[in-house]
């Protein structure tokens, strides 16, 4: 293993000496010439005559050895709490699974959630899992359009969600999506006591009608399991398919990259309606038996601390946006809680910054782990390992198993950069368990994503001479925020709905905690004039549509709009204006009118 | 200020982050972000806005005990006395 210059300032290597626990990737060289996907998968109980199926692997293999201990830790924003042991969950999805095929559901269709952080969408989610269906989750902070959109495009058959979420965001739309035969509402509180919305479920009393001791469905390892929507600078937003062989990589990484083992509790910060929320929010840690925690609340520093302390988290797997927003809560406020027993702190979402990995290792007493991946690739792709040293604004190295390598693309070809730090685009080779198979309906897309025999992330990176890979940018227009890929053209379409808008380019503009802000620039059509009434008329409109998570927060008004000869709108003149950057090549730039 | 001023200062400082809302439609002892979809950023949005028009810093450690249109008037009422 590459050990640190002494005394280099750049590195951070953890003493792990005095932890009990020794690090379940110790050589990392070693580990990666031994790798064999063959032994990956054997690591796992497996179904037989070679079937796979992720909600066996998280759930019912572990009920003889640990029915009795708690999978699922739930913690409410109130003071309403559920503990849901293995054996109960894997009665719940068995329910959940015959339940929804006793609807009529085949295997291979759709079963889509809209729904905060409550039990009941895990239950729905490997419920899902386990029948055979196609299990889709959305972010509850999505508006009506981001919703429809992708409902529609995933011919969402059942949609399980709670009576606020289906009417705000969801009733209006229904006689848009003819293949959504079944919704299924989560009620609490004074909303089981209203009747249900016309041609809704009650989740409970489905519930009642599946049994408790149904099969997993001997799903093979390339049945399509999972449906995660991502954003790409062009077109509609894009539906990544996974299937159940992804378990073996979520497993895999959960092993080396979080460092997970028995007797865990583990607690990942990221809302199931994206892909960590999903993979390692739900799936991963399962299929190491440990305990997750559930938390329903928002974002909220003290909490958070007491969280970790209370509930004796020992891996914790956040995002920049969270690790920034707890250091302007202040150094001193974790001091105040003992965190003791957190051994291992992970982050993935976009880069973290290097002052946020000296702050953690000054407030929180260690460093965090970067990872990098993307929704394309189902689970971890590059990581920090707990037992290298850590270099702070790096993402780490290649998962073993993994072959990652910074590629340029020239006439249609790609080729590897043989020399250390030249920027390029970050390519992974096919053939990881947890790679997409397709973009749903979208085949040529798809194809697009592969040149030369490898997969083409549209991350620009470096690598440097001790192996780690350093985040530079995005090849394309796509907008991160918290975290989160925004498409442009998204934004830009709900834009152009507004009477008002003749044109409008969308660009991410730097913001310290959200990492990007989204800002949107709009031409208006003649008879009207700009003013901050309309301004806010327009980010109005833009939240009703696409919810806080993707509408824009700043709009400016121009003349026009900047676009090549083709007529495309040219974001990054745009971008290169607003942050005070060279312009670049114009030579393609339509002459203004 | 007055209570009702003060009330109006943050009925902006909310149209500010989410133009959608309809201030006057809002009960004021519900939680504000069960009402109005708001997310964690537009919520440090909100703060940085009242800071912004009124000059009163609102600690973390205060934000996180506001949760409705009321509580957020009454602390920078308090906040006013104090000063």
């Amino acid at each position: 293993m590459t050990s640190p210059p002494a005394g280099a300032r750049e590195w951070i290597r953890r003493d792990l000496s005095r932890d009990a626990a020794s690090p379940n990737l110790r050589d990392y060289d070693e580990a990666c010439a031994r790798f064999s996907w063959a032994e990956a998968r054997a690591r796992l109980t497996g179904l037989p005559g070679g079937a796979l199926n992720i909600a066996f692997e998280a759930v019912d293999r572990h009920v003889p050895v640990r029915g009795a201990q708690v999978a699922l830790r739930w913690r409410s924003r109130g003071e309403a709490r559920r503990d849901v042991t293995y054996r109960q969950l894997a009665q719940l999805t068995s329910r959940f699974a015959s339940a929804v095929a006793g609807l009529g559901v085949k295997p291979g269709e759709a079963v889509f959630a809209l729904a905060g952080r409550v039990p009941e969408l895990y239950v729905a989610a490997l419920g899902a899992l386990k029948g055979g269906f196609v299990f889709c989750p959305l972010f509850s902070a999505f508006g009506p359009e981001p919703v429809f959109a992708r409902l529609s495009r995933g011919e969402g058959r059942v949609l399980v969600t709670t009576p606020s979420l289906y009417e705000k965001k969801v009733r209006a739309l229904r006689e848009r999506l003819p293949a959504l035969s079944h919704v299924v509402l989560v009620r609490s509180g004074d909303e089981a006591r209203a009747p249900l919305p016309e041609g809704t479920l009650d989740f409970d009393a489905l519930l009642a009608t599946g049994r408790p001791d149904v099969a997993a469905v001997a799903t093979r390892p390339e049945t399509p399991a999972l449906m995660h929507f991502t954003s790409g600078t062009t077109g509609t937003p894009k539906g990544a398919l996974h299937v159940h062989g992804a378990v073996v990589q979520h497993h895999l990484t959960g092993l080396y990259a979080l460092d997970l083992r028995e007797g865990d509790v583990f607690w990942c910060t990221a809302d199931p309606g994206w892909v960590t929320g999903t993979s390692y929010g739900i799936i991963s840690p399962l299929t190491h038996g440990v305990t997750l925690l559930v938390d329903e609340a928002d974002f909220d520093a003290e909490r958070w601390y007491g969280l970790l302390e209370r509930e004796r988290v020992t891996v914790w797997y956040t995002a920049p946006t969270a690790v920034r927003m707890l250091m302007r809560a202040g150094e001193a406020l974790p001091g105040r809680f003992d965190l003791s027993r957190v051994r291992f702190i992970a982050s993935v979402g976009e880069p973290l910054n290097p002052e946020a990995v000296w702050w953690a290792s000054r407030a929180l007493g260690q460093p965090i782990y970067d990872t990098w991946w993307q929704t394309e690739t189902g689970g971890i792709m590059v990581a920090n390992y707990r037992a290298m040293p850590v270099k702070p604004g790096s993402m780490g190295r290649p998962m073993p198993g993994v072959t990652a390598a910074i590629v340029t693309r020239a006439g249609g070809r790609v080729q590897v950069s043989p020399v250390p730090g030249t920027v390029g685009e970050l390519a992974l080779a096919p053939g990881w368990p947890s790679m997409f198979t397709t973009y749903l309906h979208d085949e040529e897309r798809y194809r697009a994503c592969f040149v030369d025999g490898w997969y083409l992330s549209g991350d620009l990176a470096r690598v440097d001479a001790d192996g780690y890979f350093w985040f530079v940018g995005r090849a394309d227009d796509v907008i991160k925020s918290s975290g989160h890929l925004i498409g442009p053209f998204e934004v830009e379409s709900a834009l152009l709905e507004h009477p008002a808008v003749a044109e409008a380019g969308v660009i991410g503009v730097p913001e310290p905690v959200m990492g990007e802000l989204v800002k949107a620039f709009v031409a208006l059509k003649p008879g009207f004039d700009d003013s901050e009434a309309l301004r806010k008329e327009l980010l109005a409109h833009a939240r009703r549509r696409l919810g806080p998570a993707v509408a824009p927060r700043e709009v400016a008004v121009l003349p026009a709009l900047p676009r090549t000869r083709s007529g495309k709108i040219l974001r990054r003149l745009l971008k290169a204006r607003e942050l005070g950057l060279p312009e670049g090549d114009l030579s393609t730039l339509e002459p203004p009118p | 200020m007055t209570r009702d001023e003060l009330k109006a200062v943050v009925e902006q400082a909310l149209s500010d982050v989410a133009p959608e809302v309809d201030a006057g439609a809002l009960q004021p002892t519900a939680r504000l972000r069960d009402q109005l979809d708001l997310d964690s950023m537009d919520w440090l949005r909100f703060f940085a806005a009242l800071e912004a028009t009124l000059g009163v810093t609102v600690s973390e450690a205060d934000a996180r005990r506001l949760h409705t249109l009321a509580d957020v008037v009454a602390h920078l009422e308090a906040a006013q006395t104090r000063r």
